[in-house]
């Protein structure tokens, strides 16, 4: 919620990883560990610092605030309220079947890991030739246009 | 024992979040930040329903939509330092290239 509130970028992107954290916690309840450790390695450690680089890098100042639209406030409040009451309708109605132990599935890495690499192998090699094109596109993104027929010459700034 | 429907509407209510904050916000870097969210609520309800059935497939997708949330980050934001170098803005309202 307060990623919402928050006007700068770089206090949405710390109330992000606070998300993230809590989301760890959950999964460990959950007995998710593996899944826990990933959330924090990956989310919170590698996309959140690469977040807030790009957020200093680019030098993000406060966001200017655009008047909502008519329409919005027309339709988005009745539609929250009817939102939260049908959720609370169903919490309601539904609370007490279907419960979660707590640490009710423990999912050791060694488990996952064979089932990654028994089960689900095709998909495995298939992300990881994603994410090498996503590597190699960003790094064709990212670098400096370079002038036609001219070298690639040195960045220095 | 928490019951199953709470672990779904967290997901429900982070995955809201995300949403409201793809459509208000107007910097670049923070739509980013909320699709992230989106997904985070994505995962919430794959592992809570992983834990419920027994089966362990729902952490591996988890694991999926991990590295998918990976990549994505990376090229989105080489994309933005892309847009800036060239707009010199990080408002979306600004970015207006193919408009008519």
């Amino acid at each position: 919620m307060n990623l919402l509130v928050q006007r700068h970028p770089i206090n949405s992107a710390l109330s992000l990883i606070t998300v993230m954290a809590a989301l760890a916690g959950e999964y460990l309840l959950l007995g998710a560990e593996f899944v826990a450790a990933l959330q924090v390695i990956v989310y919170a450690g590698a996309i959140m610092v690469l977040f807030v680089f790009v957020i200093m890098l680019l030098n993000a100042g406060e966001e200017e605030r655009t008047s909502g639209s008519r329409v919005a406030i027309l339709f988005g409040v009745p539609g929250m309220l009817l939102g939260s009451l049908l959720v609370a309708w169903v919490v309601l109605r539904h609370s007490g079947t279907g419960a979660v132990a707590v640490g009710a599935l423990p999912g050791p890495p060694k488990t996952i890991g064979q089932m990654l690499f028994h089960e689900f192998l095709l998909p495995f090699e298939v992300t990881s030739i994603l994410i090498l094109i996503a590597i190699m596109g960003a790094v064709v993104l990212a670098s400096r246009p370079t002038v036609a027929g001219s070298p690639p010459k040195k960045v220095n700034d | 024992m928490v019951p199953l429907s709470y672990y779904l509407v967290l997901s429900g209510i982070l995955f809201a979040c995300g949403v409201a904050g793809f459509l208000i916000k107007r910097n670049i870097i923070t739509i980013f930040m909320s699709i992230e969210l989106m997904l985070n609520g994505v995962n919430l309800s794959f592992v809570a329903f992983a834990a419920h059935w027994k089966m362990l497939a729902g952490q591996i997708f988890v694991f999926f939509i991990l590295v998918v949330a990976a990549a994505e980050a990376a090229v989105g934001l080489a994309i933005i330092i892309a847009i800036y170098r060239t707009r010199e803005t990080l408002n979306v309202d600004q970015v207006n290239l193919l408009k008519l």
